[in-house]
């Protein structure tokens, strides 16, 4: 990006600095003078929000990690003793654990609002992928972070999850064994979950930055899936979209704070609250609300092997979308039959969770895989195909021009 | 473009709504369908919701409750349950049963604390201290399970541990009205639901109906000296309430810091939005269009 105004540092120790080390250039460039499109929607605050969410996590669970003790023994009543005696521990972890489930609500927001607008087109497909890589570590980190409490959804969770690698034939029991660190989930287990829920969410930092890079390079894409052309396309990060960012970021706050201070175990399981005990298995295992949809797969179909390829495959499979997408235009707005296949998709996504929240019987296994059927065909079948048969929309030739010509007026024309 | 989103979403939750429905027909109709004969009906009936001062926003823990519940935990439950996670110093916390520092420490010495070992080796009883947890009348589990024929669970998180289904769409609407008392209200219909006066271990609410632990109730068992009604239903509502401070003891001190705290966001939400619209109505000008 050429035409922004360039740092220059004021005092002259700013200039000491920068001459060593050009990070103020840095930050100017990419979060002061950057030039956003200037149509992007509340959709596109969500980004913002997740990079706070997730140092909202880091730094509640480095004050929760000095109180927690991970040992099979002691690990339940820690956490115990933090709710009880640690000041304002009950603040930290119920922050902390619903932080998780927000920052899943977040991120499926995020990732939706991507599918909407074709964000993983051309030439966004590698930041797409990081986006997908930052899913997956996030699943692998709210894992071992449930565990931790070692209460009976904890361990009954993971000997469920982790169970399901003996599904792999000839080395699925060695690799069992060589997870759990023995031959049931057991103290071993939980040290090195603990390690890993520890390590991981600095590797999704790590991730985040090139994330971030990679959306440097092209810039966002936008609600028109146009790219930018003149500066009159655009306006400047700041303060236009760090002040709409810290709107959006202060609004979802106030949402995760009624669940904190209001409703904190609304979305955690009532099991997990008697301590793990290896003995008694809970009626109904049920992993946390923003798995559902996966664990409504694996159930769907009758195998153990089959189900767990099917669930990692209902995953994997993200990050095959830029590749399976046909169509060469990017936003919705723009391409009225993949917009009724979406919402269908994230109709069938929401009532997937619904089906892996309930018993795996009756009608509920039936509706799981009709559901798991509609998923994957949106994948691999209506996808491509859409590409070929549907007719787009003209596009604008502009953004200033689709901001100018409301998009949603043109399509009301043209229905009537 | 917004207005295409809601369709979009409306459509969304439609599907929803008519597979959901549609779920719970069949569901109805499987059910009806497989109740032929004169089985035992297996199902328990959900516990009925009550009215509890500690629910709500603005919810607190009534003390003389509290102190109530308490009597009746050491009256009757303590003979065969533990509360582990509390120590006598909890009951002078600010949001408890508001006992004072004195009545505390009278208390826990009331307690024969197993200690040691001392300096020659031997373990030693001594009288309780505020500092030290509730004792429990059994050795371990296994002394327990022996003496009662099953172990009783800890009651320390019993409330948070506890719960029934709600169900579609209750589900959705518990977190809008702040519906979190599952716990307390399960525990009093348990206790209220010993109905077949032929058999004590047989309880509605139970599931299976089949409860290890045999009617621990009964009108005028335990004497409360401040005049409330001495029946089962109220000595359930008042051990509900005390399992509940047990579970969750810094409730009041959560919902009043979290009251600030949505003010203070909503508040600066309203002054960020202000901002907002008066920096973007500069973009308007700059760009010499009409913008939204």
């Amino acid at each position: 990006m050429s035409g922004e105004p360039a740092y220059v540092p004021k005092s002259r120790l700013a200039k000491w600095f920068e001459s060593r080390l050009p990070v103020g250039g840095l930050i100017h460039s990419s979060f002061v003078v950057f030039p956003n499109p200037r149509n992007l929607n509340y959709w596109w605050t969500f980004g913002g929000i997740l990079s706070f969410m997730l140092v909202a996590q880091i730094v509640t669970g480095v004050v929760l990690a000095m109180h927690y003790t991970p040992h099979s023994s002691l690990a339940f009543a820690s956490i115990e003793h933090i709710m009880r005696d640690v000041n304002y521990g009950w603040l930290l972890r119920y922050a902390h654990a619903n932080g998780a489930s927000t920052f899943f609500l977040a991120l499926y927001i995020h990732m939706f609002r991507g599918m909407y607008y074709g964000s993983y087109k051309a030439p966004r497909e590698v930041l797409w992928l990081l986006g997908v890589i930052i899913f997956f570590l996030a699943i692998a980190t709210a894992f071992t972070g449930y565990v931790l409490p070692w209460g009976q959804m904890s361990f009954w969770g993971a000997t469920v999850i982790t169970s399901l690698f003996s599904a792999i034939p000839l080395v699925g029991d060695s690799i069992t064994t060589w997870l759990w660190g023995g031959y049931a989930v057991d103290n071993a287990t939980l040290n090195r979950f603990f390690s890993l829920h520890y390590l991981l969410p600095f590797m999704i930092a790590g991730v985040v930055v090139l994330h971030i890079w990679a959306l440097h390079v092209h810039g966002s894409n936008n609600p028109a899936g146009i790219e930018k052309k003149s500066a009159k396309d655009t306006l400047p990060f700041h303060p236009y979209f760090t002040v709409k960012d810290g709107f959006a970021l202060v609004c979802f706050l106030a949402f995760f704070a009624w669940f904190v201070f209001y409703v904190p175990n609304y979305l955690s399981n009532a099991d997990n609250y008697i301590e793990a005990n290896p003995l008694l298995t809970p009626v109904h295992i049920v992993p946390e609300w923003y798995y559902l949809p996966f664990y409504a797969i694996l159930r769907s179909i009758p195998s153990k092997l089959g189900g767990t390829a099917a669930m990692f495959a209902s995953v994997f499979i993200i990050a095959f979308l830029p590749w399976l997408d046909t169509s060469k235009v990017k936003s919705a707005a723009y391409r009225p039959l993949y917009r009724v296949f979406f919402w269908l998709f994230v109709a069938c996504a929401v009532l997937l969770g619904y089906m892996g929240s309930q018993p795996p019987e009756g009608v509920y296994v039936i509706a799981a895989r009709f559901l798991t059927v509609y998923y994957f065909l949106y994948f691999l079948a209506i996808l491509p195909l859409l590409g070929r048969f549907e007719r787009p929309k003209p596009l604008p030739p502009s953004i200033c021009d689709a901001v100018l010509s409301k998009p949603d007026q043109a399509a009301a024309a043209d229905a009537n | 473009m917004r207005h295409g989103i809601g369709r979009g979403i409306l459509l969304a939750f439609g599907a929803v709504l008519a597979l959901a429905l549609a779920a719970s027909a069949a569901k109805l109709l499987a059910a009806e369908e497989a109740q032929p004969g004169p089985v035992e009906k297996q199902e328990q009936p959900n516990p009925p919701r009550q009215e509890w001062s500690f629910g709500g926003p603005f919810g607190r823990y009534d003390q003389a409750q509290l102190q109530r519940g308490f009597q009746v935990y050491r009256e009757v439950c303590s003979n065969c349950h533990s509360v582990d996670m509390v120590a006598f110093r909890n009951l002078a916390d600010p949001g408890g049963p508001g006992f004072s520092e004195a009545q505390v420490k009278a208390l826990a010495a009331t307690y024969k604390i197993k200690d040691g070992p001392n300096d020659t080796g031997e373990m030693f009883e001594r009288p309780g201290r505020p500092s030290d947890y509730f004792p429990w009348n059994f050795a371990n589990e296994q002394a327990a399970r022996a003496a009662l024929g099953a172990a009783p669970p800890d009651m320390s998180l019993l409330a948070k541990a506890r719960t029934y289904e709600r169900g579609f769409p209750l589900f959705l609407i518990d977190p809008i009205i702040q519906y979190q008392e599952q716990g307390a209200d399960y525990i009093y219909a348990l206790l209220n639901g010993y109905t077949n006066d032929n058999d004590l271990n047989w309880n509605e609410y139970f599931p299976g109906h089949k409860i290890a632990m045999p009617k621990p109730l009964g009108d005028g068992l335990v004497d409360y000296a401040d005049g409330s009604p001495k029946t089962v239903q109220q000595y359930a509502k008042d051990i509900s309430a005390f399992l509940m401070w047990a579970a969750e003891p810094k409730l009041e001190e959560r919902k009043r810091l979290g009251f600030r705290v949505l003010i203070f966001l909503i508040v600066y939400a309203g002054m960020l939005l202000l901002v907002k619209k008066k920096i973007w109505s500069r973009a308007k000008l700059k760009a010499g269009h009409d913008l939204p």
